[in-house]
């Protein structure tokens, strides 16, 4: 066998007995739209509640403790129980999606909120309250302060509390089982509509295979999640060195 | 007497200061003159800055922060329930200890206020009339886009002044705004703040008491009341005078003897 890659690794579907036809494609194209969902709800939400709780709560109110508590306290819930309450609010009960990308998204998406409230917080933390001073005693808004002040300087903290929270979403099996990604998915996934599969279980669906050949592209199937992840945090390494030159 | 022809920009009558259960500044009854420098002088702790800064109600920001008495501005109640301590801050600016630019070019620094509260007017003009106005244009004028940060601190200091300037304020309030900066840093402020008078009344906070008898039209000296009790630690306002009177014949004490630098 030559030494290289075999495209067909990333652009085949898989197979249940030709392993060497065998690829990830489906779980491939998977776990990028999950991940693209997962970014879009936890970035408006992580920054926005690390906001509310770093400037704006007043932490002596009960309910504000509450939230406080809750949120370091998810931080360390087994992945699992995410995957059942998913199952159980996401895609049936109140959202009622169905076993789509969609509902895995969301529910890896609370999985992973509490990582990038805290490590938003603590960014919000390190702006000198100088900066917050200065623009308020110019006299512009508390929001207004907050958006072009304080913000802007805690961006690229944020973004590492997204790297932080991609990177963990993106090897999360356990709760996806749940909520329906398939082990054995032969078409490209849409974000609303139908089954798919995601990287961490096609890998354990092979692994988990009588034949010596799909340990090996199980392993391969290791290495093509790293690659994935690289490029996602490549992106945001990108985007990160852009706002720390901007402001 | 020519004292009496004066405006006074603020008046302080009775006013206090609590932050939580405890109290900061206790009875301050103090007049603060238009387009005059009045300086607010006194050893740690006594509660100089605290009142400062309830001047432009950035004490509001503490959230146990309680102000009592009254504080009028040209005869308005500053603390009534009607008006908002954001358009107080629109006209009345303030300068920090630390010099605090923006992490934004020098251009931006100065722009962000007059944007922020949506004056009107060419914002290039309105930049350049503030730098000028802070002596600091022929510093500055061939690199308005580069960072704030790689200037020096006296200039950061002026900087700040002339970013507090751009919005047009009323009053200047300065929370020792020299005491980071080198000797000639500070002359140049103290000169700054000599031309500034003209335009605006300034209040100044300063643990110099040379800078206060330099650049002061009047002072107020404050000290620390540890007469109330065990452990309690309250600023009173001592005596307030024309600059020239507190350096040289102050009619209490306790300024004397800290004038002349026997304590503090």
């Amino acid at each position: 066998m030559a030494l290289g890659v075999n495209p067909g690794l990333f652009l085949n579907n898989p197979s249940s007995f030709r392993p060497e036809e065998a690829g990830y494609r489906p779980a491939i194209l998977g776990t990028i739209q999950l991940i693209g969902g997962v970014i879009l709800i936890i970035v408006p939400l992580g920054i926005s509640a690390a906001t509310y709780l770093e400037l704006f709560a007043d932490r002596t109110r009960w309910y504000n403790r509450i939230i406080e508590l809750n949120i370091q306290n998810l931080a360390g819930v087994p992945s699992i129980v995410f995957g059942i309450l998913g199952l159980a609010f996401i895609v049936r009960g109140i959202f009622d999606l169905g076993f789509v990308v969609a509902a895995g998204s969301m529910t890896v998406a609370i999985l992973v909120l509490p990582t990038v409230i805290l490590a938003s917080r603590e960014a919000i933390r390190a702006v000198p309250s100088s900066l917050l001073d200065g623009a308020l005693a110019l006299g512009a808004t508390r929001l207004q302060a907050v958006r072009k002040m304080v913000l802007p300087a805690a961006a690229p903290g944020m973004l590492t509390g997204v790297i932080l929270a991609v990177a963990r979403a993106i090897g999360e099996a356990a709760p996806l089982l749940l909520v329906g990604a398939a082990t054995f998915v032969t078409f490209d996934p849409n974000f609303w509509d139908g089954g798919y599969s995601a990287l961490p279980v096609m890998i354990y669906s092979y692994a988990g295979r009588p034949q010596e050949e799909f340990h090996v592209l199980a392993a391969a199937g290791v290495l093509v999640m790293l690659v994935v992840l690289f490029f996602i945090n490549s992106i945001a390494v990108w985007l990160r060195a852009r706002f720390e030159r901007t402001w | 007497m020519e004292q009496a022809a004066k405006n006074e920009v603020f008046s302080l009558k009775d006013m206090s200061v609590h932050y939580g259960s405890s109290l900061a500044v206790d009875s301050v009854n103090l007049p603060i003159y238009e387009n005059e420098i009045t300086a607010l002088i006194g050893p740690s702790g006594c509660g100089k800055s605290t009142v400062l800064r309830s001047l432009n109600r950035m004490n509001d920001l503490i959230p146990s922060a309680k102000v009592g008495g009254e504080v009028l501005y040209h005869g308005q109640d500053m603390y009534g329930s009607d008006v908002d301590p954001v358009q107080v801050r629109k006209v009345i600016g303030m300068v920090f200890q630390k010099p605090n630019p923006f992490p934004k070019s020098i251009y931006d620094n100065i722009a962000f206020g007059p944007q922020t509260l949506g004056m009107k007017g060419n914002m290039d003009e309105i930049v350049e009339g503030a730098l000028k106005q802070a002596a600091l244009w022929d510093d500055v004028k061939d690199r308005l886009k580069d960072n704030a940060f790689g200037m020096s601190g006296g200039q950061q200091q002026r900087l700040c002044i002339a970013r507090a300037i751009a919005v047009k304020p009323d009053v200047i309030l300065m929370d020792e705004p020299c005491s980071a900066l080198d000797p000639i840093s500070t002359f140049k402020i103290e000169d700054l703040m000599m031309e500034l008078k003209k335009d605006y009344t300034i209040v100044i906070v300063t643990h110099n008491m040379q800078q206060a008898a330099r650049v002061a039209d009047r002072t107020a000296f404050f000290t620390v009341d540890t007469s109330r009790g065990e452990g309690s630690r309250v600023g009173t306002l001592v005596e307030h005078d024309e600059t020239t009177k507190i350096f040289s014949n102050p009619s209490d004490e306790r300024t004397l003897d800290y004038v002349t630098g026997k304590f503090g």
